[in-house]
């Protein structure tokens, strides 16, 4: 909401100056977004008069006036195609500074000797406008300083108010609030029924009671629309962010700024028969005032005529039915809609209205007629016209009820902090226009004023004696209750400490959007579909992910285009995946790593970060976290068929370790090998609380041995097998060399193993660990085809 | 015996002029072992008198200790030489950068978030997460948003269909637990929340901590302490912090609060928002089956990224979410 400080200095004038009042009313919670200037810095300029226009001997754009400046007549040259005898205008003269630091001099123009300017209002910083010069009205006193005249020491302020406010959103209300804030009523001019001259009323029936609780209508004839709004209206609308259009709309306009309550006026000769409000009918169109045609739904509440809507009630009125320079006779409008019937109509249109900004907030429900009759007289004040009676549609029923809210004393002392005090309390409430309606045994029965929709329970009245008693002047106490010590499971760790570990691996942790780019996510995750957004704010972020590695090969991608070739990266956070109706939303943690394992120095080589690299890292991790994970050969649409592991604890699938596969990776036009990893967290952060068990004092036996065996068995098969046949007092094994060569023939590799023996109570004799270390021999080869190596 | 001090001046001799511990061993053996030159001379001593024995004895002992002394000192000369010489050889560079990995770093979203969990968690607050696609009754009714509340347009809500939609904050998380719970509470929600805004100061994706302290007795004077405290430990400066008549749907009374940030040219103090506060309004509580009449509570919210950006004097929201390797490493 912008006003002008003057207008509200009309109704309330405290001895505070413009900060100290924007500061006042920011700490009542009508919060100042900023002000403006209504003008910008000039001086030397007065209302001057053209006393006289010739024509320019030497260019026919130009012409040359005598102005008087109420001393003397100079003479002026002038290029606006509105400069005409008598007309008063703003005159910078001689020695004038205009905004810009722009200084006026004795100037020759064409040969023709010019001493000042006459001046737009965009010349001035008034608007925008430089499609002529201003014109003032015909009794501006000439010499006057523009200044003085136009009292243009005024400052436009943007209140932000929030959406409880309604009341607010008027000259009336910010004055009553600053009024309440310094002690002082505050006072409009008295509003006063204007007497009908005749009898022609409209017909007016509502269909729609509990849409439009209440509807008044008058007609106001023979009005002249051709004649201007006076320059004050127009100033007041201007520096509220309204524009001038015409007396009419610029009276209903102005009332509502003034009172708060949107009016609307309608040509009577184009309504057909009366007025109706009623809920559209489906196929209904309608070509509003801004000349789009909408289609009307039927949760729309309109006004109509017999035959067709004329206006989106409460939003905007038609194009056809709006008044113009032609119009003879008018209808007025002034209504109260319900705010819950009007909410989100103006947004389905596309439009967002002063009147439905106020209208879906709250509007005064008791304030229609006043401002009927306040925009009666000022039509009349300016194009004359002839009034006819108020024709009121009241629905009692529909309207607010007049609410009372009992307020105990005791709340609000408990929910404040503070023993305000009975008497404080009273004042505070009577002065927002509260009236105490009895004086209960424990506090007040409060009447709620049809101002104030917002105040509907106890909580809404210790908030009003909060804000006004100034929060910034409640005590400061620290919060009271039981400080009981809270479980915390040993065995579950924290996210932060998997953070802190990948950390301290050289990952950098990265935050990507949770909706990606679908076509991205179907080159990583083909099998699952993202949820995608009815409304995303963009292509490329329109699924949400289903895996983390959407986002992160995103970020690969920008830092390597960003002459980044080593990242590590990792992320935690959810991924989306429908699960039937459900939607299965589980935390993960992910990584990509590309470039070399190390830092490029000289002593850490450049060996690119591969397979085992990561798989030794997530290892570690799972140490950490206490917990066994198997990794076994696996097969992931977006990984290296050969290069890919899928993880499992206690069967359950926890996560897959790989190489990007490289057409994936040729496709989001990434560079270098790229290892993948994604873990479900829920899975791994649970492990165990350690269990002491005796050192043993015995010695430690170890045994190697290298074996041959095809490529296709895995190490885990041959540790698998070893273990099932080394006996209970295995207490390690260790593949310490893996080798592959021409000299061991196609398919085969060498594998070196050593194996540990300890028993806790005894030495291991020597027959014992030959027999368990044959055993595992044969076994191998018995089960897994492997030839001792020699 | 004429030539034992010849034998006693060439074994010195020698030992001055051996070059190496092995060469000082030969000498040793030479002159002092059992068949060396010195120790040869006790065999003349049988052909001696009585008399002149131990006097010849003595002398030879004496020439021997001499030789052996010599040999010694030699050594410890020649063995320190050794070591000098190894070590030299061993010194290195050391000021040439260590070997191994670098170390990464987190997010400053999540360095920010760390430590308001930390502040909080010591004062007994737990740590709350929930779903992130939520439904309508959770992000909205339950917070006292119903359908037609104005409150909605602020919240430029993402929405999957007409009951489901992304979060527009984490307070739907403070629903859900004490639904699940009973009171009293204290709870932070930290979290990635969701609107429909994307602009230089808008990302469509951001951070929040949401904060529910529910206890019998609870006032707005514990909330001012609570979040006041919090923005001097957060900020580590003792700061004027002011609270401002506000409005949210799901609190009553309602603040934003300013934190002094600076100062205006006229020396007044300069204000900046940083967070929102109230206290619970009876809609929420009735909403979770909680008694408004037996308990209140309070609540308070802020922006994770608008803080880490005061604390870290990041200027552009974006930077956060582009995740630049030479955004993010300013943060380790």
């Amino acid at each position: 909401m912008k006003f002008s400080e003057q207008w509200l200095r009309e109704w309330v004038n405290p001895a505070n100056d413009t900060q100290a009042l924007m500061d006042q009313i920011t700490m009542a919670g009508l919060e100042v977004d900023g002000f403006e200037p209504v003008a910008g810095k000039f001086s030397g300029v007065v209302v001057g008069e053209v006393v006289s226009v010739s024509p320019h001997p030497d260019a026919d754009k130009l012409r040359v006036c005598q102005v008087s400046d109420g001393k003397q007549a100079v003479s002026v040259v002038c290029g606006a195609p509105n400069v005409r005898d008598g007309l008063k205008v703003p005159f910078a003269v001689v020695g004038a500074v205009l905004p810009g630091d722009f200084k006026i001099k004795k100037a020759k123009l064409r040969g023709q000797s010019s001493e000042g300017m006459l001046c737009s209002e965009a010349e001035l910083g008034l608007s925008e406008n430089h499609d002529g010069l201003m014109e003032l009205p015909e009794d501006a006193p000439v010499g006057q300083e523009l200044t003085e005249f136009l009292k243009l020491n005024d400052v436009t302020i943007d209140v932000d108010l929030t959406p409880n406010r309604s009341d607010c959103l008027s000259i009336k209300g910010i004055a009553r609030e600053v009024g309440v804030l310094n002690s002082l009523v505050a006072e409009g001019p008295e509003i006063t029924p204007v007497e009908a001259v005749h009898s022609d009323v409209p017909e007016i029936a509502v269909k729609a009671p509990e849409g439009c609780p209440r509807y008044l209508g008058r007609i106001l004839r023979n009005v002249d629309l051709s004649v201007e709004s006076p320059l004050w209206m127009q100033e007041k609308l201007r520096r509220s962010g309204i524009r001038s259009i015409d007396a009419a709309v610029d009276v209903t306009n102005y009332v509502m700024l003034e009172l708060g309550q949107p009016l609307h006026a309608f040509d009577r000769d184009e309504i057909d028969g009366g007025i109706v409000v009623r809920m559209a009918r489906p196929d209904e169109k309608l070509v509003l005032l801004d000349g789009q045609e909408v289609e009307l739904t039927a949760d729309t509440l309109v006004i109509a005529d017999h035959a067709k809507p004329i206006a989106i009630a409460g939003v905007m009125g038609g194009e056809h039915s709006g008044v113009s320079e032609k119009t003879r006779d008018l209808i007025l409008e002034a209504a109260y809609f319900d705010p819950i019937t009007l909410a989100g109509k103006a947004r389905h249109y596309g439009l967002h209205t002063d009147a439905s900004h106020r209208f879906e907030r709250g509007v005064d429900f008791e304030l229609a007629r006043d401002a009927m009759e306040r925009a009666t007289a000022l039509l009349m004040s300016i194009v004359g016209g002839e009034p006819g009676d108020i024709v009121e549609v009241v629905s009692q029923q529909d309207l607010p009820i007049d609410r009372t809210v009992d307020l105990r004393e005791q709340r609000v002392s408990a929910v404040l902090g503070l023993e305000i005090g009975r008497t404080t309390v009273e004042e505070i409430l009577t002065r927002l226009g509260l009236r105490i309606d009895k004086l209960l045994k424990n506090g007040w029965r409060v009447h709620v004023p049809s101002f104030r929709p917002d105040i509907s329970i106890e909580e809404d009245l210790i908030e009003e004696i909060g804000r006004i008693y100034g929060y910034n002047n409640l005590p400061v106490t620290e919060p009271k209750g039981s400080l009981g010590l809270r479980p915390q499971q040993e065995a579950v760790r924290p996210v932060s400490a998997i953070q802190d570990y990948f950390v301290s691996c050289g990952y950098q942790e990265a935050i990507t959007y949770s909706f990606v780019d679908p076509k991205v996510q179907n080159l990583v995750d083909p099998e699952r579909e993202g949820i995608a957004l009815a409304n995303p704010i963009s292509s490329d972020l329109s699924v949400m992910r289903t895996t983390l590695w959407s986002g992160l090969l995103k970020t690969v991608a920008h830092n390597q285009n960003r002459q980044q070739p080593r990242i590590r990266l990792f992320e935690t956070g959810l991924r989306f995946v429908k699960d039937g109706d459900r939607i299965d939303q589980r935390p993960m943690l992910a990584g990509a790593v590309v470039g070399s394992q190390l830092p490029e120095n000289w002593a850490n080589g450049r060996r690119n970060a591969d397979f085992f690299d990561v798989k030794g890292e997530i290892e570690s991790l799972f140490r950490l976290l206490g917990i066994e994970v198997q990794f076994l050969a696996g097969q992931h649409p977006a990984l290296h068929p050969g290069q890919t592991a899928e993880l499992l604890r206690n069967g359950e699938h926890v996560g897959w370790l790989g190489i990007l596969h490289p057409q994936v990776q040729k496709k989001l036009e990434l560079n270098g090998t790229i290892l993948m990893f994604e873990l479900s967290l829920n899975s791994i952060v649970s492990g165990y609380v350690p269990n002491f068990k005796d050192i043993s004092k015995f010695p430690e036996v170890r045994r190697d041995l290298a074996i041959i065996i095809g490529s296709d068995v895995g190490f885990a098969d041959v540790e698998r097998v070893a273990k099932k046949h080394a006996g209970e007092h295995l207490t390690a094994l260790r593949a310490f060399d893996v080798y592959e060569g021409e000299s061991l023939g196609e398919g085969n590799r060498s594998l070196a193993l050593s194996l540990f023996w300890q028993h806790p109570e005894r030495t291991l004799n020597e027959e014992e660990v030959h027999s368990l270390f044959n055993g595992v021999i044969e076994a191998l080869q018995e089960e897994l085809e492997a030839t001792l190596r020699s | 015996m004429e030539n034992l001090d010849q034998l006693v001046q060439d074994g010195l001799a020698a030992v001055e002029s051996a070059d190496s511990l092995q060469a000082l061993d030969q000498i040793r053996v030479e002159y002092l072992g059992k068949k060396g030159v010195i120790t040869q001379q006790a065999k003349t001593l049988g052909k001696l008198s009585a008399q002149e024995r131990p006097a010849a004895g003595q002398k030879i002992n004496e020439a021997k200790g001499q030789v052996e002394q010599a040999i010694n000192a030699r050594r410890t000369d020649l063995e320190r030489a050794a070591i000098e010489q190894r070590l030299a050889s061993e010194s290195i560079d050391v000021t040439l950068p260590g070997r191994g990995q670098d170390l990464g770093g987190l997010h400053p979203v999540t360095r920010t978030l760390q430590r308001i969990e930390q502040f909080f968690s010591r004062a007994g607050y737990t740590v709350e997460q929930g779903p992130e696609i939520e439904d309508d009754y959770h992000n909205f009714e339950a917070l006292n948003i119903p359908g037609h509340h104005p409150a909605r347009a602020m919240h430029d809500t993402f929405y999957f269909d007409p009951g489901t939609l992304l979060r527009t904050h984490t307070s739907p998380v403070q629903i859900r637990t004490m639904e699940d719970g009973q009171p009293p509470f204290r709870m932070i929600c930290p979290g990635r929340v969701y609107r429909c805004d994307s602009d230089m100061t808008h990302t469509p994706m951001f951070h929040q901590v949401e904060g529910l302290l529910v206890e019998r007795d609870v006032s707005f004077a514990d909330l001012k302490s609570t979040v006041e405290e919090f923005l001097r430990v957060f900020f580590e400066r003792d700061l004027e912090v002011r609270f401002r008549p506000s409005y949210f749907p799901f609190t009553e009374p309602s603040a934003e609060v300013d934190i002094e940030w600076g100062r205006e040219e006229d020396g007044s103090i300069k204000w900046l928002e940083v967070m929102g506060c109230g206290m619970v309004h009876p809609k929420v509580f009735e909403h979770c089956g909680i008694d408004a009449e037996e308990y209140r509570g309070f609540a308070f919210g802020l922006g994770v990224e608008r803080l880490a950006m005061l604390r870290y004097g990041v200027n552009d929201l974006r930077m956060f979410f582009e995740n630049d390797l030479r955004f993010l490493r300013q943060f380790r």
